[in-house]
């Protein structure tokens, strides 16, 4: 079985946020990055887990510059056998996906696994994109995925649910929590992982059709209202009078 | 044209359908052109939508469409684009809506913004703005491309029901085969979804454990509101999993946000710090939670939460 995992890097989840250049830029003055959560967590791991199973060989992908290697060479430590990093700046999902699914296309991959979001841009598009660009289906915010054959059972979160599928390879999943476990890599994982093979590839031309033109902060919280633990009454006013959500 | 694709769940169109409609209007009503609206499958009361701003209601009604598959789904749209030359396509940012606007983005190679929560402005490029970095900020979007694709963010605007029913067409399109098997559907009934819901009740690891949750699902009943977790308490199994809101759960900006015995660690901040009133009920003054709340009750929660729902009984007889 050949196995894709798309990963991305994500400023770490308790970063400050901040912007410069006038509210257009985004400030990574002092931010660490790690990669996506939801890419490492789950859908990476559970890539692994079915190697681990039933064969074959799981290959990391990113689209981004030679920094996010650092970010790339951890995926390898957990235990991905190879990576690809296309060498581009990864301005919107679009583009990304389009450089991605190129890659799949040329090499052939069974199932492709992506987070089910980043925590930056929190768009959910890009796998799904993939999919669509590869002409497969696409099950997305997968939380279970039992593999036999070539046959697929995915249980996926819905509101206040859960759906059951049944889908074939190739196709596309995203990885919501309760899909694997989170592993730490190992010492061992992390010396392996200078030797494995971190291939880099130019990008093909894609536009981007869509562009982030400035940013601001959430309107800052004023201070909050204390109220006498025994006087709920006062509570239920305020919500009804002041807040009027009640 | 702006073409809503209005989402149902079993024949019924919801409030998220509602919003997608009402938003459709607003952003055709700035383009100077008009609204219409796409129903797939087996629905009821598709003329209803023209109540929320639709001028006309297209449905394909091939009964395969009563599940949902994201490539079929996606193929459909992508049709009914073409063939009416739709310029702009609106959804909601449900898990249908999620799964399809990257899909048809890439189809119809359209740019696209999932998740928006503003009325869009055409100046030049059209801009909509979404919130980014989990909720810690929000950025304004310009899509360059002619064809566009949007997924409208739940409670991000209030559903105007002040028009009129509109005329429904049956719309032909060719519906591909479905390469999945939709095998079944489990969802809790008669309970809002936590992201369409205006009034949230989330509790979190100061309950102890799973067996004194009857107090916030009875404030929850009272209120009317739907129930929601902290991380730790949906990893402990004490509530299920999609009741779980923060960062790596559902995020959520419901009208009022209840949160009793949470700390407020930032990862859970980051799925319902766009909530437009948030309270707080914990024993610790320190906790972080408080910074982040608009009215806050130092106590034990197992006092102010009965406390509360009895207040809001009294307000309720009342009013």
């Amino acid at each position: 079985m050949k196995l894709l995992v798309c990963v991305t890097k994500t400023p770490e989840t308790t970063a400050k946020i901040a912007f410069t250049a006038n509210g257009t830029a985004f400030d990574t003055n002092g931010v660490q990055y790690i990669m996506n959560p939801y890419d490492e967590w789950y859908a990476l791991v559970r890539a692994l887990e079915l190697k681990e199973a039933q064969g074959g060989s799981v290959c990391l992908i990113n689209v981004g510059s030679p920094s996010n290697d650092t970010v790339i060479r951890k995926g390898l430590a957990i235990g991905a056998d190879e990576a690809v990093r296309i060498n581009a700046e990864p301005k919107s999902s679009l583009y990304v996906a389009k450089q991605i699914a190129n890659y799949a296309k040329s090499e052939g991959f069974d199932i492709v696994f992506a987070g089910k979001e980043s925590i930056d841009y929190n768009g959910s598009e890009v796998s799904a994109m993939i999919a669509e660009l590869l002409d497969v289906p696409f099950i997305s915010y997968a939380s279970h995925m039992e593999l036999e054959g070539n046959v697929a059972t995915v249980s996926r979160d819905i509101e206040g649910g859960t759906e059951v599928v049944e889908v074939a390879t190739p196709f596309v999943i995203s990885a919501a929590k309760g899909l694997a476990e989170q592993r730490i890599p190992n010492m061992r994982g992390i010396m392996m992982a200078k030797r494995k093979p971190l291939k880099v590839v130019e990008p093909i031309a894609a536009d981007d059709l869509t562009e982030a033109v400035g940013y601001e902060l959430p309107p800052a919280k004023s201070a909050v209202k204390l109220i006498d633990p025994e006087n709920m009454d006062e509570l239920v006013r305020l919500l009804s009078e002041e807040a009027k959500v009640i | 044209m702006v073409l809503v694709f209005a989402e149902n769940i079993k024949g019924q169109f919801k409030k998220n359908a509602f919003e997608a409609v009402t938003y459709g209007a607003k952003a055709a009503e700035i383009m100077g052109t008009e609204c219409v609206a796409l129903v797939l499958g087996t629905v009821e009361n598709a003329a209803g939508l023209g109540t929320y701003g639709a001028s006309k209601v297209y449905h394909v009604a091939d009964s395969s469409l009563d599940s949902f598959d994201a490539q079929v789904y996606t193929a459909v749209i992508a049709a009914a684009t073409e063939k009416l030359g739709a310029k702009l396509v609106i959804m909601s940012h449900s898990s249908t809506g999620k799964s399809i606007i990257g899909r048809l983005a890439a189809r119809l190679d359209a740019g696209s913004v999932p998740g928006v929560n503003t009325i869009p402005t055409v100046d030049g490029d059209l801009k909509v703005k979404k919130t980014v970095f989990s909720g810690k900020a929000i950025a304004e979007m310009a899509i360059k491309s002619d064809l566009k694709v949007l997924s409208v963010m739940g409670n991000s605007l209030q559903p105007d029901a002040s028009g009129s029913e509109a005329p429904v067409e049956a719309l032909s399109v060719d519906v591909p085969a479905s390469r999945i098997k939709v095998k079944e559907v489990k969802r809790m009934e008669g309970i809002v979804p936590l992201p369409e819901a205006e009034l949230v009740v989330s509790a979190g690891r100061g309950m102890k454990g799973p067996e004194n949750w009857g107090i916030i699902e009875e404030l929850a009943k009272v209120l009317g509101a739907t129930t929601a977790c902290s991380r730790p308490v949906a990893d402990a199994d004490w509530r299920p999993h999609h009741e779980h809101v923060g960062q790596t759960g559902v995020a959520i900006r419901p009208n009022l946000y209840i949160a009793a015995g949470i700390s407020g660690a930032i990862q859970h901040l980051a799925g319902v710090n766009n909530s437009k009133t948030i309270v707080v009920i914990n024993k610790d003054p320190e906790a972080p939670f408080f910074k982040a709340a608009d009215y806050g009750v130092v106590g034990d929660l197992f006092e102010v939460v009965p406390r509360l729902t009895e207040a809001i009984k009294k307000h309720k007889a009342g009013a």
